[in-house]
């Protein structure tokens, strides 16, 4: 009898114990309502990458260029040592150096390759920089925050592959045709190519893609078997630019 | 005491100093400013409220706008879900300069006057403003 009461006690004890910690339980397990949530109609992808067509593309055409640097506001700089660009047009030399010799075909030699941030898999740009200003998204893309670029022009230094533009000069003067729905940037700041990750949230393909009308640039969702830029890289024989330093580029080349 | 000579009229000329501008000041309070919300999308509004209360936006607007940005770039987030449950666009250029296109009769009136300069238009584009 007494043994029993004792355990009562004390199994009531503890239960008057455990009534303390609801309101801590309470504040920890509630769960808010979701304030911000993405757009219902945003392209999800696992791994976004890039085809380029190099057969496809023809000289003296700038439509993914001009459709590219009017949309997210890119100054036009003559000063090749000022100037900003996000993708613009290379000779096969230049893209895969190492690769030339002087037999080479002359319609590969005269073909313009568009080359562009390649959103690399593991991107050197975000290891070095030291503001977390660069990172890379988890659909691949390897995204600026504008807000906290110091402009130390680490990732400059680091990208394999020029990728990356910075901005000596205030650029507001130099952009001719305002895009009011993008920002431009400021003095001081590095920018490249965002795979258009502003238009992918609204359910749109990248504005270079849309532009081509020659269909040489496709754009897909790598993980996605049944996607176009799958279809294509089992098709057709592909390369990538310094696949040897590792960076694992995702932007693939037709040549 | 010694060094009177010097120290009184030191002690003069600091408070002369130090004074000067609450005395040059004095009666010239600048009156608060009253931000403008009579651009045409407004006016065309129904129930002319902002996406919370006047109260909240007046205090809150800069950690709003903060958490924005933050959830646009690195959580991929674009729609806001207000308390009232409307949805809006996480976007100072799309939405919120859609309504409030004065910028110059808005923003600045109030930043101007508490002497806070915000670095948001320096890449943002403000909204074009008829002269």
């Amino acid at each position: 009898m007494e043994n029993s009461r004792r355990k009562f006690l004390k199994i009531a004890g503890i239960s008057v114990l455990g009534l303390g910690v609801k309101p801590v339980v309470d504040v920890v397990a509630s769960e808010e309502p979701q304030k911000y949530a993405p757009n219902a109609e945003a392209l999800r992808g696992k791994r976004w990458a890039m085809v380029v067509d190099t057969r496809k593309c023809k000289n003296d055409c700038t439509d993914c260029i001009t459709a590219c640097h009017t949309i997210h506001n890119v100054p036009d700089i003559k000063n090749p040592k000022h100037e900003v660009k996000w993708i613009w047009a290379e000779k096969y030399g230049h893209v895969f150096p190492g690769q030339e010799h002087e037999y080479l075909d002359h319609s590969v030699e005269n073909r313009p390759f568009m080359v562009l941030c390649n959103h690399c898999d593991d991107p050197a740009c975000v290891r070095v920089c030291p503001t977390k200003a660069t990172f890379k998204r988890e659909d691949g893309i390897v995204l600026m925050d504008m807000h906290r670029c110091i402009g130390c022009r680490f990732c400059m230094a680091a990208c394999p592959f020029g990728a990356r533009s910075f901005n000596w000069m205030d650029p507001r003067p130099f952009v001719k045709d305002e895009n009011a729905k993008f920002p431009t940037r400021m003095k001081g700041v590095v920018e490249k190519c965002n795979f258009c990750a502003e238009r992918l949230a609204e359910g749109l393909m990248p504005a270079c893609v849309e532009a081509c009308k020659d269909k040489a640039l496709i754009f897909g969702d790598l993980e996605d078997p049944s996607s176009e830029v799958r279809k294509i890289l089992s098709s057709n024989y592909t390369i990538r630019r310094k696949p040897e330093l590792g960076t694992n580029p995702m932007v693939y080349y037709i040549v | 005491m010694y060094d009177k000579k010097v120290i009184i009229p030191g002690i003069v000329i600091f408070l002369w100093l130090f004074l000067l501008p609450f005395w040059y000041n004095m009666g010239k309070a600048t009156p608060p400013p009253e931000p403008k919300t009579d651009t045409p999308v407004i006016k065309q509004l129904t129930e002319k409220k902002c996406i919370e209360d006047t109260l909240f936006m007046k205090t809150s607007h800069m950690q709003l706008l903060n958490d924005w940005r933050d959830s646009v770039v690195r959580e991929r987030n674009r729609v806001h879900t207000a308390s009232n449950g409307k949805q809006y666009e996480m976007s100072l250029q799309k939405e919120c300069m859609n309504c409030h296109s004065n910028k110059s009769e808005f923003c600045d009136k109030c930043h101007d006057y508490v002497a806070v300069k915000p670095y948001c238009w320096d890449c943002h584009l403000e909204p074009k403003e008829k002269k």
